[in-house]
C-alpha cells in the first residue's frame, strides 16, 4: 500500500518537473518578451519598411513591443488552445469550442458594463461565467429534452451570441464611458495586446498546461473510456467539469487576440491537424500544442507584413493551411499518400493477373513451352492486343518477363515464375478451403479466390496449406503449385514439364 | 447607468402598428419569411443531426461575396449571390470530402471548413479594404433595419415592396412548396434511410437537394439578418416545436407560429431597447424555447421537478423524436 502510494507519488513528482520545464519555458519566454529594449514604438501592422523583408527583418529583431506583445499572445493561446482542443476532437466535441465561444459574448459585455472600461479581470470573470452557464445550459437540454446536442450547441451560440449582440448594440449607445474596445472581442485585435493581458494568458496558459500534465492520465481515460473510468473510481463527471472549465478560461484570453468568431478554429484545427499526422495520443497533445503555437507566430508575422491585415484570421488562416497540407502531403492519412497505395495496389494487381494468365496458358500448353505469344495472352485474358501489349511491357519493366525479339511472345523470368506459381497457389488453395472448410460448391468459390490471391501473407498461406494437410489438388481437379515449383523457377533449364504439386 | 431605456408602452406597442407601420411593417415581414424559410429547412437538418451544417454555411459565405465584389465591382444583388451559392456549396462539398477521406470526425471538419473560410473572408476583406465596401460585422449581424429603406421593386404597374423582401417571400414559397411536394422523400430518408433505399428513394440526391436549397435559403436570408439570425432561425422553431408535439405535420405547424411569434415579439423587444432588432428576434425565439421547455405539458421542467418533489413514480413517455 505504501510502496504504491510513493510510487504514485514518484510519478506525479515526474509528472510535475516534465511540465514545469515546460512552463518555465513558456513563462521565460513571455517575460523576455516583455523586457525586450524598445527602439521604437509602432502599432502592429504599421508599415514603415519599404520592403517586406525590411519588415520581417523588424519583426525578427522584435524591436517593437507591440509586436512583442502580439507575439507572445499568439504563442501562449496556441499553446493553451492546442492542448484542450486535442481533448475535444477525439472526443468528438470540437463544436462545443465554437458554442463556447458565441456564448461568452453576453459576459463580455456585462463585464465591459462593470466600470465601463476594459478591465481583463472583469471581462475575463463574465466571460468565464456566461461560457460555463452556456455549455451547462447545453447539458441541461441534452439531459431533459430528446433534442439532440448538435441542436442544443446550435442554440446556446446563437441564443447567446444575439443576447450579446444586444447588449453591445446598447452599450454602443451609452453615452457615457469608453465603449471603443468592445468591437475587438468580435474579430480580435492582437495590436491591442497589454501586458496586464499577457500577465492574466501567461497565468490561464500555465494553469491549463499545468493540470494537463499532472492529471494525463486521468484526462485520457476519461475522455476515451468514460464507463471504464467510472468503474475506476474516478469521478468522471468532475474531470468534464474541469475540463470544460480550462476550455472557457483559455476561450476568454484569446477573445482579445482572434475574436469570439474564429476562437473555435485554434481549438479545432491544430488538433485536427495533428490526428491526421499521428494516432497515439500522447504524440497528439504536444503535436497540437506545438501546431497551434507555429499557427500563433505565422499569423503574428503576416500581418505584420501588411499594413492592415488582422492578426486572428491570419492565425487561423495559417493553422488551416497546416490542415491542408497535412490533409494533402501526411505520410499515411494524406489524400495523396492514399492514392498512391491504391494506384500501387491496383497495378500490382493488375501485373499479378497477367502473371496468373500467362501460367494458365503455360499449364494449357503443359509446360512443353515456356513462351507465351501476345496473341494467345490476349485471347485469355478477352483484351485487345494493345491492352495485352501494355501488360506485357508493365511485366517487363518489373522483371517479371522478357520479350522475345520480335516483341510479340513473352517469357518468364525466375522470378516472374515465382510470383505466378505463388498466385495460382494462392487461388488453388483458397478454393479449396473454401469447398472443404466452408462447404461451399466448387463452383462458387472462383470469385472470392480472385480478390483473396493477391493479399493472402505467406503466414496464412502456410496455415492454409497446414489445414488442408497439403493437398494436391484443387476442387477442380488442376495441381496446386508446391514450394518446390516455386523453387524450381530458379532453374534456367530445362522448364518443368508439369506442375510437381505437393509431395513430391 | 441605465444600461436599458424606460418602458414606454405607447412607443414600444402602439408606434409601430400604427404611425411607424410602413417601416416596421416590413421589417416584420422580412424577420418572418426568414424565419419561415429557415424554420422549414432547419427541421429537416435536425432530424438529420446536420444542425450546425447551417452554421458553418452561413459563416462562410463571406469569402464568396468579396471575391463575387472583387471580380463584379458591383454591390448587385446577381452577383452577390452567385458567389454566396457557390461558397456555401463548396462548403458543403469540403465538408462532405474532408469528412469522408481523412477520417476526421464530422464535427471537427465543419469547425475547420467555416473558420478557415471566414478567415479567408476576413484577410480579403482587409486586403481590399480600399475597394470593397463590405464589412464582415455587417455579414454577422445583418442590417435588418435598412431593409425598408431600399428602393422598392415595381412589377407591372405594382409596388411590390423592398428586394429583398420581395426575394424572400419568394424563397419562403418555394420553400413551403417543396416541402408539401416532397414530404414523403424528406421524412423517409431523415427517420429511415434503409427504408427509403428500399422503396426507390434516392437517398444521396434528397441529401444534395436539401444541402443546395439550405445554401439558397441561407444565402438570400443573410443579407438582410446576418449569419447569427439565420443558424438561430434555422434550429430555434424546429427545437421549441419538437418540443411540444410528436407527429412531424403538427411540428411542422407550431414551426410556423414560432417563427411569427419570434418576429413579431422581437421587433418590439427591438424597439424597446433600441438595439439591433435581429438579434432582439433571435432573443425572443430562445425566450419561446425556454418557456416551452419550462412549462410544456408533457414534459416540462415544471412538471418533472414537481413530480421529483412529489415523489409520484411517473412513467416516462418514451416516444421516438
Amino acid at each position: 500500500m505504501q510502496r504504491s502510494l510513493l510510487d504514485f507519488c514518484r510519478s506525479v513528482a515526474a509528472w510535475i518537473r516534465g511540465g514545469l520545464r515546460l512552463w518555465v519555458s513558456a513563462l521565460g519566454l513571455i517575460g523576455w518578451l516583455l523586457v525586450l529594449p524598445t527602439v521604437q514604438a509602432a502599432k502592429i501592422g504599421n508599415v514603415s519598411e519599404s520592403h517586406w523583408w525590411g519588415q520581417a527583418l523588424r519583426f525578427g529583431s522584435l524591436a517593437d513591443p507591440s509586436v512583442r506583445y502580439a507575439l507572445a499572445g499568439a504563442v501562449l493561446l496556441g499553446l493553451a488552445c492546442g492542448l484542450l482542443g486535442a481533448f475535444l476532437v477525439v472526443r468528438q466535441m470540437a463544436l462545443v469550442g465554437d458554442a463556447l465561444s458565441h456564448a461568452v459574448l453576453p459576459g463580455v459585455a456585462l463585464g465591459f458594463l462593470w466600470n465601463a472600461s476594459k478591465d481583463p479581470v472583469a471581462i475575463f470573470i463574465g466571460a468565464t461565467l456566461a461560457g460555463l452557464l452556456g455549455t451547462l445550459t447545453v447539458s441541461a437540454i441534452t439531459r431533459t429534452t430528446r433534442i439532440k446536442e448538435d441542436t442544443a450547441l446550435g442554440m446556446v451560440l446563437a441564443g447567446y451570441f444575439s443576447l450579446g449582440m444586444c447588449l453591445v448594440t446598447r452599450l454602443q449607445k451609452l453615452p457615457t464611458g469608453n465603449q471603443s474596445g468592445i468591437t475587438s472581442f468580435l474579430f480580435g485585435q492582437a495590436a491591442a495586446l497589454k501586458p496586464a493581458d499577457l500577465w492574466l494568458m501567461g497565468i490561464v496558459c500555465a494553469l491549463v498546461t499545468g493540470i494537463v500534465v499532472v492529471a494525463y492520465k486521468e484526462l485520457l481515460l476519461v475522455s476515451f473510456d468514460p464507463v471504464f473510468s467510472r468503474v475506476c473510481g474516478l469521478p468522471a463527471r468532475w474531470f468534464d467539469h474541469l475540463l470544460m472549465v480550462l476550455l472557457a478560461f483559455s476561450v476568454v484570453i484569446s477573445l482579445q487576440a482572434v475574436g469570439v468568431v474564429l476562437v473555435s478554429a485554434m481549438l479545432i484545427t491544430p488538433a485536427a491537424t495533428a490526428g491526421l499526422l499521428t494516432d497515439r495520443f500522447h504524440r497528439l497533445l504536444p503535436l497540437s500544442a506545438l501546431l497551434g503555437v507555429t499557427a500563433g507566430i505565422m499569423g503574428a508575422f503576416l500581418s505584420f507584413l501588411g499594413s492592415n491585415l488582422p492578426t486572428g484570421p491570419l492565425m487561423v488562416l495559417a493553422a488551416s493551411s497546416g490542415f491542408g497540407l497535412a490533409f494533402l502531403f501526411a505520410p499515411r492519412r494524406g489524400i495523396i499518400a492514399r492514392w498512391w497505395r491504391e494506384k500501387s495496389q491496383s497495378h500490382r494487381i493488375a501485373r499479378e493477373n497477367t502473371l496468373k494468365a500467362v501460367f494458365h496458358i503455360l499449364e494449357e500448353a503443359e509446360f512443353r513451352s515456356d513462351v507465351v505469344s501476345l496473341l494467345q495472352l490476349a485471347d485469355r485474358r478477352r483484351i485487345t492486343l494493345k491492352i495485352s501489349e501494355r501488360e506485357a511491357r508493365m511485366l517487363v519493366s518489373h522483371q517479371l518477363a522478357t520479350m522475345g525479339a520480335d516483341e510479340a511472345s513473352l517469357t518468364l523470368t525466375p522470378a516472374g515464375w515465382q510470383r505466378a506459381c505463388e498466385i495460382v497457389r494462392n487461388h488453388r488453395l483458397w478454393e479449396l478451403y473454401l469447398t472443404q472448410a466452408a462447404q461451399i460448391p466448387p463452383d462458387h468459390v472462383h470469385d472470392d479466390a480472385e480478390r483473396i490471391e493477391h493479399v493472402l501473407g505467406a503466414d496464412a498461406v502456410r496455415e492454409l496449406e497446414r489445414r488442408l494437410s497439403f493437398a494436391k489438388y484443387d476442387p477442380h481437379g488442376r495441381p496446386i503449385p508446391s514450394l518446390a515449383d516455386l523453387r524450381r523457377g530458379g532453374e534456367k533449364a530445362p522448364r518443368p514439364t508439369t506442375v510437381a504439386g505437393y509431395g513430391k | 447607468m441605465n444600461l436599458f431605456p424606460t418602458f414606454d408602452w405607447h412607443h414600444v406597442f402602439v408606434q409601430p402598428w400604427t404611425r411607424d407601420f410602413g417601416l416596421f411593417g416590413w421589417i416584420m415581414l422580412m424577420g418572418f419569411l426568414v424565419s419561415l424559410a429557415c424554420g422549414l429547412v432547419g427541421k429537416f437538418l435536425i432530424l438529420r443531426r446536420m444542425s450546425l451544417v447551417g452554421d458553418a454555411i452561413s459563416h462562410s459565405v463571406l469569402p464568396g461575396l468579396v471575391i463575387a465584389f472583387l471580380i463584379a465591382r458591383t454591390r448587385s444583388s446577381g452577383a452577390m449571390f452567385v458567389g454566396a451559392l457557390a461558397a456555401a456549396l463548396l462548403t458543403t462539398w469540403l465538408i462532405d470530402w474532408i469528412h469522408r477521406r481523412a477520417r476526421i470526425k464530422q464535427d471537427a471538419a465543419i469547425g475547420v471548413v467555416f473558420s478557415s473560410l471566414f478567415a479567408l473572408g476576413v484577410v480579403l476583406i482587409s486586403l481590399f479594404a480600399d475597394r470593397v465596401d463590405l464589412d464582415q460585422d455587417c455579414v454577422l449581424n445583418g442590417e435588418l433595419a435598412l431593409v425598408p429603406l431600399m428602393a422598392p421593386v415595381k412589377l407591372a404597374g405594382w409596388t411590390l415592396g423592398p428586394p429583398a423582401v420581395v426575394r424572400m417571400a419568394v424563397v419562403a414559397l418555394i420553400t413551403v412548396a417543396m416541402v408539401v411536394c416532397f414530404y414523403k422523400e424528406l421524412l423517409v430518408t431523415s427517420f429511415d434511410g434503409i427504408l427509403a433505399s428500399s422503396l426507390g428513394i434516392p437517398s444521396i440526391w434528397v441529401h444534395h437537394g436539401l444541402m443546395l436549397w439550405l445554401s439558397i435559403v441561407v444565402v438570400s436570408a443573410f443579407e438582410a439578418v446576418g449569419a447569427i439570425l439565420v443558424i438561430a432561425m434555422l434550429i430555434l422553431p424546429g427545437a421549441t416545436a419538437s418540443l411540444l408535439a410528436q407527429r412531424l405535420p403538427t411540428r411542422l405547424g407550431l414551426n410556423v407560429v414560432h417563427s411569427l411569434l419570434s418576429s413579431v415579439i422581437g421587433l418590439h423587444l427591438g424597439v424597446w431597447w433600441d438595439c439591433s432588432i435581429g438579434a432582439a428576434m433571435v432573443v425572443a425565439g430562445a425566450g419561446l424555447f425556454c418557456l416551452a421547455w419550462v412549462f410544456n405539458p408533457t414534459n416540462g421542467l415544471l412538471w418533472r421537478w414537481r413530480r421529483n418533489v412529489l415523489e409520484e413514480p411517473a412513467p416516462e413517455p418514451e416516444v421516438g423524436s
